[in-house]
This record gives C-alpha cells, structure tokens and sequence, in this order.
C-alpha cells in the first residue's frame, strides 16, 4: 500500500510530508527531489523506481504530488487516490497552489490521516468529509449527529447525508461532449471520437431516487420492439451508439448491466453522473481544409479554410484555428475573411480567432511565411492543425429523454422539480494534419 | 526569517508552555511545519506530549501527528502518551475513539503495543461501524510492528469475523488487512476464502466505497473457483464494475475477469460475450489522465500478448495524438505494432511514416523500428515498407537512417534475395553511420551480399582502418564479414583477410574476439569447403514476434493487473524486498539466449563447441602451426598461413593456450572434471558483461546475459549455484526442463540470500556460477557491486561513530582519492544516501567540506568513511576506517562508481 505521500513546490522544497509506513525512509523525499524534480530530463515515466522505491507522481500547476511505496501496490489506485486528492483539496481551499497549500497544512494533514490509513483509502467523498472535517473541533454535536456522520461515512450512501432540505427543488443537467478528430490531409477521417459527460447539479430535499434515460440505441431498440411502432419510429432514428459508459458510485452498475437503467440516489450539489464514448455517426461540427505549399527554401504559403456543419441557426462560439509555423520563421503576413488572426512567433503558430459563426458556413485564411535560411538538415515536423470551438448540441447525437424524480417519504413529486438540460459540444483535440 | 535551529526551539519551547490555549495551537502547528520541511524537532517532546490534554480536536490530531514521527525516536517518553490513548479509546464520540486506535497502531514503540491490545480489542466489537473499520485496519499496522502477538492476542479470528460485518466498509477494510497479513503467512489459509465468504464480498462489493471494491476485487483475484459455474456466477457478478468511473476499479475487475476466463470452456456462449465485454472498458481508460492511461497502457500491452482476439478491433484508439506525453506515445507505439495485421496494416503504416517525423528521438526510433517489425510480421506490407524506410533514409536525419539500416538488415533476414536492390541506397550512407548497431549491421549486410557489391572490399576495408576503436560488437561483425567475403572472392581478399585475422588474434586483449578469430583461421587453413559450409551455410528465419513476454511470466503478470508488476512488466520479488527477516533478497536473473541471428559466430554451429569441450590442452606451438599450414587455395595461401600465422601467433605463448587443435574427436565429449570457465564458455554463450543492477540500494536484481552462440543445437539448463563472501545461495533450486531452441532466450530468475555459508573470494565480490546443462557443468564468475550488501540501517549514532572511529587501529584507516568530482557536498551526501550510505555528520574545516559517513554490510561488518571536498578541487580524499580493512578497496570503488554515476 501506498508508503508515504510528499508534496512539493516546483523548487522541489517539501510543502507536505506524510509517511504512513515504516519501509518508507526519511531519504525518500529527497530521493524523489533529486531523482525527478530536479532531474535534467523531461519527465519520462509517471512511476519511478529509485533504489526499489516506488514513486507515483502527478503535477497540478507547479505543485508535484508524490506517492511512494516499497510494495507491489494497485498502481491504477494510487493515481486515482491522488487525482482524488486534488479534488478534495480543491473542493476545501480552491486551486492547488502553493500558497493555498502553506495556508492550509493543518488541513491537509487532516485529510491526509482521514482519508488514507495504513496507506488504505477511505471514504474520500468531500460530501462526506466536509461534515466532520471542518477545522473547528466537533465538540458542539450531538450524539445523534456524531453517529449520523459516522454512518454516512462508513455506509452504503456515503456520498449524501440526510435531512437535507430545499425550499424549491431543482436539477441542473449538462451534456458536455468533447468531440475528437484526427484527419488526414485529404479530409480522411482517421480517427474520430466524442467522449461526453454528464454533469449534474442537484437541489433536492430528502434522498430521492432517480431515473435517468437518454436515446441509447440498445434501450430504444429494446423497447421498440414491445412498444407502439409510432414511438419506435420516431426515436429509432434518432438513438445513438454508446461504445462504453462509466457511472459516479451512486449509480446502481448491477442495475445498469441487467437492464440498462441508469438509477441513483444523488449526491447533494455538483457531481458528474457519468461518462461515454461514442465513435459511430458523429457530427463533425467543423471541416479544416489545408493547403501548404513550399515555395523555395524560404517561404511557405498556407490556406486553411473552415467549414461549420451544423444547423444554420446554430452559432458556434470561441472559434481558435492554431497552424503551426517552423521554427525558423521569421515573418508572417496573414489576410483573414473573417475575425483576427495574428502570429505568435513565442508559440510558433499562427492564431486565427473567430468569436461567432453559424452553420453551413465557410471562411479562409491565407498566409505567407517567410523563412530564414537553415542549415539544419532535419526537416520541419508539420504539426497538425489544432482548432478549439463550443457549439450548442452535442456532437454524438445524445438525447436526454427523461430525469425523474421519486422521493417517497417527502411531499413533492417529480412534478414539482424544476429542470435544466444543457447541451454543450467543445472540442476536445481536434486536428487535421497538414 | 532565518533564525538559528537551537534559537527557533527555545521560542517554541516556551510558546509550548504559554497559557493561552490559542498559542499553544499555534505553536503546535509551526512545530509541524518545521517537522514537514525536515528540521529535528524532537527535543521538543515533552512540551508538544504536554498539549495532548485538550477537547481541542484539531490541536490533538496536530499532537498525534507529531507523536507518530518522533515516538520511536523517544520511546520512553512517549509512554506518557498512553494513557490519554486508552482514555479516548473510551470516549462517548465514535470519532476520537476511531482517531485514538488509528493513532495508536502508527507508533511503533513495543511498550505502547502492549497497552494497546485491549482498546482494539474493544474497538473490533464497537458499535460503531466508523471505529470498526478503522480497528480492521489497526490489527494489520500492529502485525507490521509484532507478527506474534497479533495472533497470541486472536486478533487474526476477530479480523475473520469481520468479514461478515453488516457494514460494507468494515468488510472491506478487514479484506485488506486479511490480504496483506497473508502475505507474509503464504501458506496459511488466513482469508479462507469459501463459497460463502466470496458471497459475503460479492455483496459487499455493491454497496462500498470505490476504494473498498478495489480491495475485495484484488482479494477475489487470488481466490480458485472449485467448477467453471462458480467462475462464471462470479464473473458475472464482477462485469458490473468495469462501468465503474474509477479507473482502478476497472482494472481490478479486468484481472479477476481475465484470471477466471481459463476456467470457462472456450466454446461456451458466455465466454464470448464476456471477451466483447473487455474491450471497451479497456479503450475507456484512454481518455482518462495521462498517468492513469499509461497505467491502462501498460496492462493493455500484457493483455493484447495473451489475448490478441480482445482488442484487434481497436487498433485506432492506439495511434498517438500530438500532445500525448511521451510515455503514452511510446507505449501505444508498442501496442500498435502488436496489433498490426493485414487487415489494418495500410492504417498502421501511414501513421508510422507521420511519427516518423516527430521531434522527440527516441520516439521516432521506435517508430521506425516498429516499420521494420511490420514488414516481418505482415508479410504482404513488406515491399510498402521497405519503400517507406528508403524515403526514411533519403531524409538523412542521422538517427532515423542508423535506425532504419538496423531494421533493414532483419527483414533482409526475413526474406532473402528479395529487396538486395536497394543494397546501393544503403551503402550511399555508410559514412554517416556512428553507433555500433547501425554499423554493425551495415557490415553485416555488405558480408552477406558481398558477392552482388562491387566494392564490397573497400567498403569492409574502410572500417578495418579503425579496427581497435570499435565496439565488440562492431569488431566481431566485421571480421566474420571479411571471413565470407574471402571465401566468397578468394582472389581479391586475402590480404583484407590476413590482415583482420591478425588484428583480430594479435593486436586485442578482448577473448572472444581473439577466439573468433582463431577459429576463422583454423576452419580457413584446414579445410576450406567445410569453412564455406559452416560460415556462409543457410541461416534460419528469423521469428516475427521478437519481444513477446515469456509466457510464464506473461501468466504470472495477468495476475497482477493493475499493480506495478503490470507496470514495470516484472515480477514482484523482482522490486519487492520480501516482508520478512533481515536478508535482502537478491534475484539472479539469468536470460538465456540462443540466438542464431546476427551473431555471425553463430555460423560456426556446434561442432566448434567440441573443440573447445575437451579439456584444455596445451599443443606445443609448433605442432599447431603445422595443422595450420595446409594448402588451401593451391599455394595463394601460403603467405597467409605460412608466413603470418607462423611469425605472429608463435611469438604469443598465451595465446596459443587457447588455440585448441582440431585433433579433438568431432563428437560430443563432455571433459569428466568441469572445463573452468576460459574461452570454453565463451563459445557456448556470450557472457554480456554489462549487466544491470539495479542502481543503488542494497540488494539488486542482478541480470545476466547469456547468448548461445550456435545455431542448430538445443540444450537445457538445469541448475545454477553461486558461492559467495557474503554467504549468497539462491533461495530455490532452479531447473528448466524446456530445452532452449534456436534464437529463443529465456529469463530465469533465481531469488538469492545472504544466509549461505560464508567463504571469503578472492575478489571479494565475486559471484560464481555454475550452469549445468545436457552438456556439461560450466562455471562461470561475475561481480558483483558491493553496494547491493549495504544494508538500510546502516546510520550509527553520532556517539557511536566518534567512538568506533576511535577504537579501530589507525593501521586499518586507507586513503583513497576519488578523481575528477565535481558534486557539492549535499549532491554526494545525497547520492551516496540512495545507496545506503550515510552521512552522520558534516563539518566546515577551513572552507574544506568534510563529510562523517558510516555504513554496513549485510554480513554486519561497519565502515566508517571520511571525505574530504575542497571547493574547487575535483579530487576528493576519501579515508576509511574498518575492522577488516581487506573491504576497503571495494567500498572505494563503489564511492567511486557511485558518484560518477
């Protein structure tokens, strides 16, 4: 089991040092300094093995995370624990910074005792955490309280406490898809993914059940079948194939297998309720279109033109076509239809931003490099080119169908809750080679 | 805000003692951070004990803290401790009773174990569900601390008990704990995993948190369904997880998964659809982090080696994006090219021609590898990729055309007389070649073509001219390259030839090479048609797959999906001290290889071997020249063997101890007493001499290489013993029973100790080995560094040090110097701490760093070091002390080697 966790600075100084098993010498922090914060090389592996020491690394900003073992640990937990570790600090002092971290060490060796024993993860939810953990002493509960806590802590609904109440119930419902694409130069799909999330935020009293429904193809074609024809008809088309889909632990996954329903008990506030991946009939939102031409040993001509496909009354926002330079540009003269666009010679790439455009529509840009002469031999590596874009549906053709509510004990109905649904489609890394 | 360490602690002290509880927090907390960044705060014991009084939550779990690092240094004081332990132990609040037994299992001090015995007694029966959790996983810390008494006090039956609790986290903690005291008991049946218990966690699997399902998921890994329908009802239990957002949950329902599809019989309707149901997950864990991908990267690399048939859709989400971390890059590469088949191979292709020509150089070299391996795997690609290495070479980037030559030169192994033509292309390059693989294989190529290059002469010729400054590798292809070209245009070659023998046998000190060539000379003087039969004889093909995991080893892997095993692709006890005892265990790895590939002596086949087999003769010089001297070419030789060999080898006693006479019976003639390892060995197997060890710290895995050296022979290995100063046996007998085939090799780990009979070497450090196959017994020896025996608690009380210094002779104290340095005193005290060494003290003398160091060796011996570092100076002076001073020297070299590393 995970052996001690250290965090540093980017100097490699020791922000957090916490040392839960015995094999874990006082030499393993420093080992980790010199060996990877402070080693010549970029970072070659996420695991390190110093003198049969075992380090796990993250880095959030300048702060690098470290787990260290002497043992053959469960190496997908450990990443996860310390992902998960992020999040809780996050969700207590806000961004991980160092300072943030120097102003909440108490805190943080607190959580660090709660939630890792032994080198054992426990009940990490901050949910969960944030009732007992409060850094104000808990001596005013009461007993019921206190055995109210431990049973969340411990129990079967570890991420919600009871007695939560809402003057109005309310669901907020997102669909945040990343849609990704490499294409060839000849606009040949080589790869093309969304992977999607659904992200809720929840003002619900009591511990309500709820049912979620999307158009997935194999419910839809399920119930197709024994239902009416007329209903079949409509949504058949429309239902979409999820490749694979991973739930928060509050969905019931033996349920979800069996039957394909997506049931839980929430857990109070933000959470994301699950995640998907869809490869079959994605909406390619945009279209890039690249032409570079080598003229001479010193210039370069590039068009790159952009097609939006998608409903015309659609806009597509926070447009950003990114074409890479070579290194030895020395100067670039760019003429755009539409938004800004400018050189960046400390990114080398040329940066065209569009704020708004709607579907079925086209813009270019044509520019001229010029180049200094070189006597490196190796030729320019061509990076694709990237784009970044938001648009209002989402890409894979996901459809939320239904989100109810049922809470028994108290007197609201699913009637009686108001919903939000969002579509949101970004781009995830959206490339065309060039 | 620099204050002096003694000054910093009088401050604290007295804020420790203020009245105000407030200021007593807020000392509290700045002795922690002291303690966080390192500074010694334990003299401030009893002030910080004296806090733990107080209904202050917060301020006494920042007392626990503290108690939990420095106790061990201050056991007596720390017993003042105890009693507000087991008072809260009994307190009315489920939460300072949980902190106090999870806090009490953190101090190792035996006294305080002793009074904690009854409060977890109690807390493992609390009503509480949150304290009997963390009292499951409190029996685990207190076995770490004192196997014994956990289970005199039967605190193993309560922990069993547990795993029938009606809450699912205490079921999961007490599993974990069950799984890791098991460990150490192997072969007792501690978690007795029966239908019933398994029910019990398959239920409880459900219902806990993330975390806890990973541990009942590992512990189901290692149970053995009694019928393939348990194993099927308990996978389909299980297939729920791999929905589960947490990547480590997945994995760990991948390997039960992967673990209990042997048991399910092949044909049935189940087993199929379970085998869908893996891949998507798997692909899922592609989008998650990059650290986590690489995790699922790993794993998915052993998965697609045992079972192809899971992802071989999906080979797309395998190609690299642009900004992927370069560990994710250069593990998709390598599944990609595990997946490549027919079906995709035009896909694969294009996407490695875009590596290519990518920044990042050890990428693009895989990438251009992973061409070559395409074309040998996929038979119908071959001629799209060796089109695609040749637009590689026209770009003359220097690594990419070494790289692409490497592989060029295995598929012309893989189809012969088939691509020859681009035979010119390649030779255009050959002076833009500077690593010995590149070069040896362009050798390589222009011996085995030499007949269809022209100038096959001057080209091998150009590379003679620096003969003695190549690599081994480099020097043994280029003689065996000049030996075909001689026999393939006798006319033209003989002074080429005569000139690489002699460099060859006269002018190295390297043994094989010397032995090579004599052999070359040998077969060439004595019989001509046999030397064109053994050396230019038909080479088999080479395999398609060159780098698969042994498959034992690949078996035991799948059984640790998603541990670092899966990571580092090898066993635990190959990085995992064993849990017990205070013999590190050291690992002999012996891979054997058989290759009869490349290795251009491998065209000497075994009959050679028997030369050498015999015992060792010693053939008056004479007599040897004379079998030398026959005709071989009609008189053209004359000069060669006459004159040469006469003059040059006859004048070299030494060497002609090695040459053995071809008057040796041409069967197999195992000698009655072992042959000590001379050349003898040499011929069988390439002993490579660049063995890894792993860096630092004490004990290592140790590899060895082994490569056969002949081609059409099978043997096996039986049995490998070592002998050693510091009394290393293996652990195990070893025995393989598989005979090694041709151009197969097989890693063999044997886990060694120090608890042998001790038998000082002479050097100290050696190791010997003996291997004993259908052939004969070999002996063979090696070095080991010293450094795998320094031992961890090798840090002596500053007291002890002064003492100890004092007390040894000064007849015992060497003066070493360790040249060309240029490390601060903190990077050496740091480097040489990675290994065990330790620096108890350091002292500024007239601007000169002196560093105190002690340390020991597994066999209990002390050394005490001192080093001198003038700023300025790279040379450091290094005085040891011991009470065996016979140690010293090797203790120096391994400062030496330690801090130019």
């Amino acid at each position: 089991m995970i052996g001690g966790l250290f965090i540093y600075n980017h100097k490699g100084e020791v922000l957090i040092s916490r040392v839960y098993r015995d094999d874990i010498g006082r030499n393993a922090v420093d080992a980790f300094r010199v060996n990877v914060i402070h080693a010549r090389q970029q970072v070659r592996s996420p695991v390190t093995n110093i003198a049969r020491t075992s380090f796990f690394h993250v880095k959030r900003s300048n702060i690098w995370l470290a787990a260290v073992t002497k043992q053959n640990v469960n190496a997908a937990m450990v990443f996860e624990f310390l992902y998960k570790m992020c999040d809780v600090m996050t969700a207590y002092f806000g961004k991980i910074s160092e300072e943030n971290i120097k102003n909440n060490f108490v805190l943080i060796y607190e959580l660090l005792d709660e939630i890792l024993d032994f080198g054992y993860p426990q009940n990490s939810e901050t949910g969960a955490l944030k009732t007992f953990i409060t850094q104000q002493g808990i001596k005013s509960q009461t007993k019921e309280e206190q055995s109210q806590i431990t049973s969340q802590v411990t129990g079967q609904i570890g991420w919600r406490r009871e007695g939560i109440k809402y003057r109005r119930n309310e669901l907020f419902l997102d669909v945040l898809e990343s849609v990704n694409l490499l294409m060839s130069p000849q606009g040949q799909v080589l790869s093309a993914h969304v992977s999607g999330r659904v992200v809720m935020k929840s003002y619900l009293s009591g511990m309500p059940e709820c049912k979620f429904g999307m158009n997935d193809k194999i419910v839809i074609d399920k119930q197709g079948k024994g239902g009416t024809t007329d209903d079949s008809g409509k949504s058949g088309k429309q239902s979409i194939a999820i490749d694979d889909c991973t739930f928060h632990q509050c969905v019931r996954l033996s349920k979800f297998d069996s039957e394909r329903s997506i049931s839980f008990i929430p857990p109070d506030g933000d959470y994301e309720l699950m995640r998907y991946r869809t490869t079959k009939d994605i909406i390619l939102p945009f279209r890039v279109i690249p032409l570079v031409r080598e003229v001479g040993r010193t210039k370069l001509e590039v068009k790159v033109v952009i097609k939006s496909n998608f409903k015309p009354s659609l806009l597509a926002q926070k447009i950003e076509v990114r074409i890479p330079t070579p290194l030895n540009t020395s100067g670039v003269q760019v003429i755009c239809m539409k938004g800004k666009a400018k050189y960046k010679a400390s990114e080398n790439a040329i940066v065209w931003k569009i704020k708004r455009m709607a579907g079925m529509k086209e813009s270019q840009i044509s520019a001229e490099i010029e180049l200094l002469p070189t006597n490196d031999k190796k030729k320019w590596a061509r990076p694709p080119i990237s784009m970044n874009f938001e648009v209002p549906f989402a890409p894979s053709g996901l459809k939320v169908r239904y989100l109810k509510v049922f809470e028994s004990k108290l007197n609201y109905s699913d009637h009686d809750v108001i919903k939000w649904v969002r579509y949101i489609g970004r781009s995830g890394i959206y490339e065309t080679r060039c | 805000m620099l204050l002096s360490v003694t000054g910093e602690i009088f401050e604290l002290k007295a804020e420790l003692n203020n009245e105000k509880k407030e200021k007593r927090k807020e000392a509290v907390k700045k002795v922690i951070a002291a303690m966080t960044v390192g500074k010694d705060v334990s003299s401030l014991f009893p002030d910080v004990v004296n806090c733990m009084q107080t209904d202050n939550l917060e301020l006494k779990k920042l007392v626990y803290l503290y108690l939990m690092n420095y106790a061990k240094s201050q056991p007596d004081m720390a017993i003042m401790a105890v009693n507000s332990f087991v008072k809260d132990c009994e307190d009315p609040n489920p939460l300072i009773r949980a902190l106090a037994v999870r806090t009490m299992g953190c101090i190792r001090v035996d006294k305080i174990t002793e009074y904690l015995c009854e409060p977890l007694r109690k807390c493992l029966k609390d009503e509480d569900p949150y304290v009997r959790k963390t009292a499951a996983v409190c029996v685990a810390k207190l076995h770490d601390i004192n196997a014994q008494m956990v289970e005199d006090q039967g605190f193993l039956d309560s922990l069993r008990d547990l795993i029938a609790d009606s809450n699912p986290m205490v079921v999961a903690n007490a599993v974990a704990a069950l799984s890791e005291i098991s460990e150490s008991h192997p072969n007792s049946n501690l978690l007795d995993l029966n239908p019933q218990n398994i029910n019990k966690l398959l239920t409880a699997l459900n219902e806990c948190t993330e975390w806890g399902q990973i541990f009942i998921l590992d512990c189901l890994s290692n149970y053995n369904p009694k019928d393939e329908r348990e194993a099927q009802s308990i996978c389909e239990r299980v297939t729920p997880r791999l929905s589960h957002a947490n990547s480590a949950v997945v994995l760990s329902a991948v390997k039960v998964l992967m673990k209990f599809l042997e048991l399910l019989p092949k044909d049935s309707d189940y087993y199929n659809t379970l085998l869908k149901k893996l891949s998507p997950p798997l692909v899922t864990l592609l989008s998650g982090e990059p650290e986590v991908q690489y995790v699922a990267l790993r794993n998915i690399n052993l998965i697609v080696q045992k079972r192809p048939e899971i992802l071989k859709q999906e080979i797309k989400v395998f190609f690299v994006k642009y900004n992927d971390p370069i560990y994710v890059k250069l593990e998709k590469l390598d599944i990609m090219i595990r997946l490549a088949s027919h079906a995709n191979i035009a896909q694969v292709l294009a996407e490695l021609k875009e590596y290519a020509t990518e920044v990042d150089v050890d990428f693009v070299r895989k990438a251009v590898r992973a061409i070559g391996r395409c074309a040998i795997k996929v038979e119908q690609s071959a001629e799209r990729c060796v089109s695609t290495l040749l637009d590689l070479i026209q770009t003359k980037v220097n690594y990419v055309v070494q790289e692409a030559i490497v592989v060029i030169r295995d598929i012309f192994r893989k189809y012969p007389n088939k691509y020859e033509s681009i035979i010119a292309t390649l030779c255009e390059n050959l002076d833009s070649l500077d690593e010995p693989d590149a070069r040896a294989a362009m050798i390589w190529i222009v011996g085995e073509y030499a007949e269809r290059i022209d100038n096959a002469d001057e080209l091998l010729e150009s590379f003679l001219e620096g003969f003695h400054d190549e690599s081994t590798q480099v020097q043994l292809t280029l003689l065996t390259a000049i030996v075909k070209l001689f026999l393939k245009k006798p006319s033209e070659t003989q002074e080429l030839v005569q000139q690489v023998l002699s460099l060859a046998t006269q002018d190295s000190d390297n043994p094989d090479l010397r032995d090579r060539g004599y052999i070359y000379w040998r077969l060439l003087s004595t019989d001509p048609v046999t030397a064109k039969e053994v050396v230019l004889s038909e080479k088999p093909l080479i395999s398609e797959e060159t780098d698969l995991i042994e498959p034992t080893l690949l078996d035991e892997l799948i059984c640790h999906i998603g541990s670092l095993a899966s990571v580092y692709h090898k066993p635990p006890n190959a990085f995992v001290e064993g849990s017990h005892g205070i013999h590190h265990n050291c690992i002999l790895m012996l891979i054997v290889y058989n290759t009869g590939h490349y290795c251009p002596s491998g065209d000497l086949l075994g009959d050679l071997l028997n030369l050498d087999l015999g015992p060792p003769v010693n053939v008056p010089q004479g007599s040897s020249m004379q079998i030398g001297a026959v005709d071989l070419l009609g008189g053209g030789l004359d000069s060669l063997l006459g004159g040469d060999l006469g003059g040059g080898v006859g004048g070299s006693p030494a060497v002609g101890q090695n040459f053995i006479p071809s008057s040796v019976p041409n069967t197999f003639a195992p000698s009655p007493t072992p042959a000590a390892l001379s050349s003898g060995l040499n011929d069988l197997f390439e002993l490579s001499s660049g063995m890894s060890i792993a860096t630092g710290g004490y004990v290592a895995s140790k590899t060895v290489s082994i490569t056969g050296h002949y081609v059409h022979m099978f043997y096996c290995l039986y049995f490998f013993c070592c002998v050693f100063s510091f009394g290393v046996i293996p652990t195990t007998p070893l025995a393989m029973h598989t005979p090694l085939m041709p151009s197969q090799s097989i890693d063999i780990s044997l886990p060694l100790n120090t608890i042998g009979p001790v038998m000082k070497m002479d050097p100290l450090n050696n190791l010997q080995v003996a291997v004993k196959n259908n052939i004969d017994v070999f002996y063979f020896s090696t070095l080991i560094p010293l450094s795998v025996f320094f031992v961890e608690d090798g840090k002596m009380e500053r007291q002890v040090f002064l003492a100890t210094w004092k007390d040894i002779p000064n007849e015992n104290e060497l003066q070493y110097q360790i040249k060309d340095c240029h490390l601060n005193a903190d990077t050496v005290s740091g480097k040489l701490q990675n290994n065990n060494i330790y620096t108890i003290a350091k002292r500024n003398v007239e601007g000169q760093d002196m560093l105190y160091q002690s340390l020991k060796l597994t066999n209990g011996i002390w050394i005490l070091a001192e080093l001198r570092i003038q700023p300025g100076n790279p040379n450091y002076t290094l005085s040891l002390k011991c009470r065996a001073p016979e140690v010293s020297q090797y203790v120096y070299q391994m400062y030496d080697a330690i801090l130019k590393n």
